[in-house]
């Protein structure tokens, strides 16, 4: 089975098409992207600090808002991995590797969707109701083979769509952090989350062929082009406003090292706007 | 003063809890052996006169960041040991690409963190870079011996940068920790996936081990534990009273 032959057939339309409405659909995250903007901010900020922490007051309605968006995106994980468990796609490798792989995420995912639930209720908030997915992306791809792309197909897609998805939740929970400061546990809680995704997106990559970090803006061989949004901005190497390939010489230091030893974030808009593809 | 521990309060507590969550026995490191049969808790008071001249992490967003400069020094100088081996040199094509991209990523980030602190804070706060390690409990030349001591220095690092994130007083700051402890958790996956699939355990890089299974939640702990867990690894001596 080729993967990178079957991946590079998906059209593009279909989700180019859908992103802008479910943009839409989901704005109301849009006010998240602004701490993330944060991350921009130089060396030197170490002379205000104290100030998020005095914060508390105002945050509330984002946390609420990040935590809001993180359910959104493990509602969108644990729907598809429990579909991708039901169906026989996962079989194709022959192993039974994948299906451990999925059945140890699966129950991971599920889990936060549980957690972020019981949160939102214990503030006082209302969960957003689970919407309903696609993950054919309106018919570009059939990870689950019910639509008789053959079995081979679907599993590159099942595949190329988990690493876009933990991928993607890296970068989405990482981008709310700040939205979370002065509250410890539930920034605590979102933390701890966030490193689960990226052991998951280490070993999805791996079982793709890729290593388990972004080298680039690459989005790693076989995947759709669609998917290249998850990767846009991962070429960033300034930290804290340093050039790190300045930072010393040789192999640590090279533009692809120093690209892959830091991961980056997405606004919460960029989070929406991708998982927004596979909302109906 | 050179061969010094570090300060521990209550280490057989947490060196128990710590080994029970790595799923790895440490041995012949300074420390951790001193207590490695020892199941009867004996409390050890806190030193109550610290030594002056002993350098302490600081507090706040300083001391996470030395905090942070510590483990990252830890790490870079065990896999640059790793890749000056024998077990690297004559390693399998992608255990060695593997293992040699985690020697660029920590030495990238020690670097970091040198060049963070040193922009931001006086130099007399800022933990002194070369701090001595003792590695004697691991054998460079066995595989086993490196992967199991990569994992338990790559999962220390992912409980560690959580359980230091509500500390961080900046935003800035706490972005840059979560920019360097997802590529942790994914260098933990990694190591863990080629354990795994040695033990035919296809679970193992979020094994149940390291990720609460009912919670779904990975590793956070303190400053003072994963420095008292650490402890046997790390020769010079520093101080963390301002951090949890």
């Amino acid at each position: 089975m080729n993967i990178i032959k079957f991946l590079d057939e998906f059209t593009s339309e279909n989700l180019s098409n859908k992103g802008s409405s479910r943009r839409d659909a989901l704005s109301t995250f849009s006010s998240l992207g602004k701490k993330a903007a944060l991350a921009a901010v130089p060396f030197g900020m170490a002379t205000v600090t104290n100030k998020a922490k005095a914060t508390t007051m105002f945050q509330s309605t984002e946390a609420v808002g990040a935590l809001q968006l993180a359910l959104t995106l493990e509602y969108l994980e644990a729907s598809f991995y429990l579909q991708a468990l039901n169906s026989n796609v996962l079989d194709e490798d022959g192993t039974g590797k994948a299906n451990a792989i999925y059945e140890q995420i699966s129950l991971h995912e599920s889990a936060h969707v549980t957690l972020l639930q019981d949160t939102l209720v214990s503030l006082g908030e209302t969960p957003v109701d689970e919407p309903t997915f696609d993950f054919t992306a309106g018919g570009s791809f059939d990870p689950f083979n019910e639509n008789g792309t053959g079995q081979a197909t679907a599993y590159a897609q099942l595949l190329a769509l988990a690493q876009a998805f933990e991928d993607t939740g890296v970068r989405a929970y990482k981008g709310q952090a700040g939205a979370l400061m002065g509250n410890d546990a539930l920034l605590t809680a979102a933390l701890q989350i966030h490193s689960v995704e990226a052991r998951h997106a280490s070993e999805i990559r791996r079982l793709r062929g890729l290593q388990g970090w972004i080298t680039g803006n690459e989005r790693g061989a076989g995947m759709p082009a669609d998917t290249q949004a998850v990767y846009n901005g991962e070429e960033n190497i300034i930290q804290g406003g340093v050039d790190v390939t300045t930072l010393g010489s040789g192999s640590p230091f090279t533009v692809d090292s120093s690209t892959e030893a830091y991961d980056e974030t997405l606004t919460g808009d960029e989070a929406s706007t991708i998982a927004g593809l596979f909302i109906v | 003063m050179k061969n010094k521990k570090i300060k521990v309060e209550a280490i057989n507590n947490n060196r128990r809890r710590f080994l029970k969550m790595s799923g790895i026995a440490l041995a012949g490191s300074g420390v951790l052996l001193a207590c490695s049969n020892d199941d009867d808790f004996t409390p050890v008071d806190p030193d109550p006169d610290p030594d002056p001249n002993t350098f302490d992490l600081g507090g706040g967003d300083l001391g996470v960041l030395n905090y942070a400069y510590a483990l990252e020094q830890l790490e870079a100088e065990f896999y640059t040991r790793v890749v000056n081996g024998s077990y690297w040199n004559g390693a399998a094509s992608e255990e060695k690409q593997i293992l040699q991209d985690l020697y660029n990523h920590e030495v990238n980030h020690r670097e970091f963190f040198k060049a963070a602190l040193n922009a931001n804070f006086d130099a007399d706060l800022v933990l002194p870079e070369s701090l001595e390690f003792n590695f004697e409990s691991v054998d460079f030349s066995n595989r086993n011996s490196v992967l199991e001591t990569a994992q338990l220095l790559e999962d220390t690092g992912v409980k560690a940068y959580n359980g230091a994130g509500k500390i961080i007083e900046t935003a800035a700051y706490l972005v840059i920790a979560g920019k360097i402890v997802s590529v942790e958790a994914r260098h933990a996956a990694a190591i863990r996936s080629i354990r795994g699939n040695d033990m035919g355990d296809f679970k193992l890089f979020a094994g149940d081990d390291a990720v609460d299974p009912n919670t779904g939640l990975d590793g956070a702990e303190d400053p003072s534990v994963i420095i008292n867990a650490a402890g046997g690894f790390i020769v010079t001596p520093f101080t963390a009273n301002q951090l949890p």
